[in-house]
């Protein structure tokens, strides 16, 4: 269940970012924009040769005290960033990699829409469902 | 309760509550409406002003809703004109927006109350619909008059418009048996036409069948011979199991419809069987001036395999929700059951399902029950009732599954997923989701050919060089200098390629030796070097030396000289040798400044490859040619300890001759 989920473009520009409390946008806000440096780095860290063999699944990216951040990036260097929140204990790496596979799917069908230019925000309700079920139920 | 659910439902339109909906039609009556559905300018003036609303707000109410432009109050017009009132009432502005909430009845003084008591109960104000609707045509696309009045101010405006003449042309007969002609398919076809009219294509005008020609429509359902009350009834009972499945009809696919469909698929595309593609469609749809947002959603609801194409069931859903919305009314936010492309398809599990023969099966095995029932009349023509659809959609999707697999990579997951969702085929969004989980198998390997295909189409321009921004390390912006300038280094030979003059047998040399020499010694630092080159250059260019190595001799060390800063001497030399590249990669970096920038906007990566190999051989030639300087050297040496002893022996001899 995460807190904050966000999609961001091949250029690092946010093409979706949610969050559960809303009232912290701008924190997860920050997370996000900080933990590509990360991302970056784990990509580039692979070499010159072509991204064939890059696992996409990036796994957690960096722990702070209140929570983690984990990666994914697709062939085509578009980013997908969860954070989730550290007390929630249970969540496994598999957990993790099933909710990215689910978010890479709902992205291509996004993209699969001929009226949907990419680069624009993603303004999706099919997209929007997808993310919902993943977040934190707010209560 | 079926009127009021049915105004409920269709109120989610437009909010209209049960009582606001008795009111309404109530007050309708009230104002006397005539044969075409306007009501009496008196009564309704006399309405308006028993709400006690300013005279100002009347006008802009009659403005709004758009009776000003009209001419007169339709039945759509009035309804809206109702709820601006009550609006108005309550304070809000008088703005087709204010009418989308709730509101509290509009509130007419002497008026209201007795209608209100007199049509209390449900049947005799659905009579007394059932009998405005019955006999006033023109107020049968009143609720998606109102939808559209009500949810698009902008552009339903102007398709009430568009409506209105078309409830005036006379009748035409029915083409096909009655099937068509409820009301609320009228509206419908109301719509069609719009559509038919943005599409450019003029189609046989549907009639609105107007009341002496409505038994004929339902001759075939009800029985001629019965009286005009009980025809009347029969009507209200049709048009209340209308209103009933009203909100369900705008999504069902009339068999009229669906040749339209067909035509106009075979218009993009003459295989039936065959897809549309994405783009081929996007153009299509955007024909009909839908803003894009919602085009997008509906075309995310009609591409259930989620493949970027339309086949054609898909494609009559998306044309067909199109169709709805330009009539007002609300896409979904899932697909109607009897939009699904499983819908007109029988169980076909293995066999692939011929899609142009089905749904004429299906349509006539259900005619024959719907023909007997007075009551169901045409509205279960249309009610193409669907025994299991959910199972037929499984079995369709099962179907479809292997029309797609050629394009997928199948995976596994999806079989359990199947058969999850068969056994659970109530719940229609979840179908949904298990559909468009089953129906795109995913590889979720990075080495798919899908995935990357996919990932590969995603940018639409491949960028033209990605810029290693990254903030943390300056290391990586060191390496983008070096990348640009090993890139500029690998590149900037191409476009350089120095002509090396050829160089000219040692005897050349040595002829014009005594005149160039002292310019040779003095060109070291001298710009003389290039008037020696020059000559250098007419004298080897008739002499051109086998060797190509020999060539480049001279050129080398004019060029090592040239190192000094004489651009301009280049141009010269590439005259000579244009498929000569004598690389001197230090002389890249200062002389190339102009060239390197010019070489690094242009670094596709495919050329990397042959800048590599120019590289690689520009290497080699300046391994040569260095070798070839260390060879000339030592014969210039030579050749300036020969003229060192030339000259003193001149010098000895020149006294004896002065003397």
């Amino acid at each position: 269940m995460a807190v904050c989920i966000a999609v961001i473009a091949k250029e690092n520009y946010p093409l979706y970012i949610r969050s559960v409390p809303t009232q912290g946008e701008l924190k997860f806000h920050y997370t996000v924009h900080t933990s590509l440096d990360v991302v970056e780095e784990k990509i580039s860290g692979v070499g010159k040769a072509l991204a064939d063999q890059r696992e996409l699944y990036l796994g957690l990216l960096y722990p702070t005290e209140d929570y983690k951040v984990y990666g994914y990036v697709t062939n085509s260097k578009v980013k997908f960033v969860i954070v989730v929140d550290s007390s929630n204990t249970s969540l496994r790496d598999n957990e993790i990699r099933s909710m990215f596979r689910k978010l890479h799917n709902s992205f291509t069908d996004v993209m699969c829409n001929p009226f949907y230019n990419p680069g624009d925000p993603i303004q999706s309700k099919a997209f929007d469902s997808i993310v919902s079920t993943m977040m934190v139920q707010a209560f | 309760m079926d009127q009021g659910s049915a105004a409920g439902t269709g109120g989610t339109f437009i909010s209209l509550s049960d009582t606001e909906q008795r009111c309404f039609s109530g007050l309708y009556a009230l104002c006397q409406p005539d044969s075409s559905g306007k009501l009496a300018a008196g009564k309704v003036a006399e309405l308006f002003r028993a709400s006690q609303l300013p005279a100002e707000t009347l006008h802009q109410v009659t403005e709004v809703c758009g009776a000003k432009r009209l001419g007169y109050f339709g039945c759509g017009q009035f309804y809206v004109a109702l709820k601006l009132m009550a609006a108005a009432q309550t304070g809000l502005p008088v703005r087709l927006e204010s009418v989308a909430g709730e509101l509290p009845l509009p509130v007419f003084i002497g008026i209201t109350n007795e209608h209100e008591m007199r049509y209390p109960n449900h049947p005799s104000t659905n009579e007394i619909q059932a009998h405005i609707l019955g006999s006033l045509p023109g107020s049968a696309p009143h609720p998606p008059a109102d939808r559209a009045v009500l949810r698009h101010p902008d552009t339903s405006m102007d398709k009430q418009e568009a409506w209105s003449p078309p409830r005036s042309p006379g009748i035409s007969p029915p083409r096909s048996p009655s099937a068509y002609r409820s009301y609320p398919y009228a509206a419908q076809r109301n719509g069609t036409d719009t559509l038919l009219v943005y599409d450019g294509k003029v189609a046989g005008r549907p009639s609105i069948p107007q009341e002496n020609s409505s038994p004929s429509h339902y001759s075939l359902k009800v029985q001629s011979e019965q009286p005009v009350i009980t025809r009347v009834a029969s009507v209200e009972r049709l048009v209340e199991r209308a209103e009933m499945d009203y909100s369900d009809d705008p999504w069902r696919i009339t068999e009229e419809q669906r040749e339209y469909y067909t035509n106009q698929f075979r218009s993009l595309q003459p295989d039936l069987n065959a897809l549309i593609m994405g783009t081929v469609a996007k153009n299509f749809f955007t024909k009909s001036k839908l803003p894009i947002p919602e085009l997008s959603h509906i075309w995310e609801l009609s591409d259930v395999d989620k493949d970027g194409a339309l086949t054609f069931p898909e494609f009559c859903t998306a044309f067909h929700l199109i169709v709805a919305r330009k009539n007002g009314y609300l896409i979904p936010e899932t697909l109607p059951a009897t939009l699904r492309p499983g819908f007109m398809e029988t169980g076909v599990v293995t066999a692939p399902p011929s899609e142009a023969t089905e749904p004429l099966i299906v349509f006539d095995d259900h005619t024959m029950p719907g023909a007997n029932q007075l009551e169901m009349g045409s509205v279960d023509l249309q009610m193409t009732s669907r025994p299991g659809v959910t199972a037929k959609q499984d079995t369709r999707d099962e179907s479809r599954k292997p029309e797609f697999s050629p394009k997928r990579i199948p995976d596994p997951h999806e079989k359990p997923i199947q058969r999850v969702s068969t056994l659970k085929p109530d719940s229609p969004q979840e179908l949904d989701a298990n559909m468009k989980s089953r129906t795109r198998p995913r590889s979720y390997s990075s080495t798919s050919i899908d995935d990357a295909m996919k990932k590969v189409e995603e940018p639409p321009t491949p960028p033209p060089r990605p810029q290693k921004t990254h903030s943390r390390a300056s290391s990586l912006d060191l390496n983008k200098l070096f990348q640009q300038s090993a890139q500029g280094a690998k590149s900037g030979w191409l476009p350089r390629p120095p002509a090396l003059p050829p160089r000219p047998p040692a005897t050349q040399i040595f002829s014009f030796l005594p005149g160039s020499e002292k310019s040779s010694q003095k060109a070291v630092q001298q710009p003389n070097f290039a008037d020696f080159s020059k000559f250098s250059e007419e004298q080897e260019s008739s002499v051109r030396g086998g060797l190509s190595t020999e060539d480049l001799a001279p050129p080398k060390s004019d060029s090592t000289l040239r190192h000094q800063g004489h651009t301009p001497q280049k141009p010269v030399r590439r005259k000579l040798h244009p498929e000569s590249q004598s690389a001197t990669p230090p002389l890249a970096t200062p002389c190339s400044a102009a060239t390197l920038t010019k070489s690094t906007q242009r670094p596709p990566p495919k050329q990397k490859r042959e800048i590599q190999m120019a590289i690689r051989k520009n290497r080699e030639t300046n391994a040569v040619l260095t070798r070839l300087n260390s060879e000339l050297q030592q014969q210039l040496k030579v050749v300036h300890r020969e003229r060192v002893t030339l000259e003193s022996q001149l010098e000895l001899l020149r006294p004896v001759t002065s003397t």
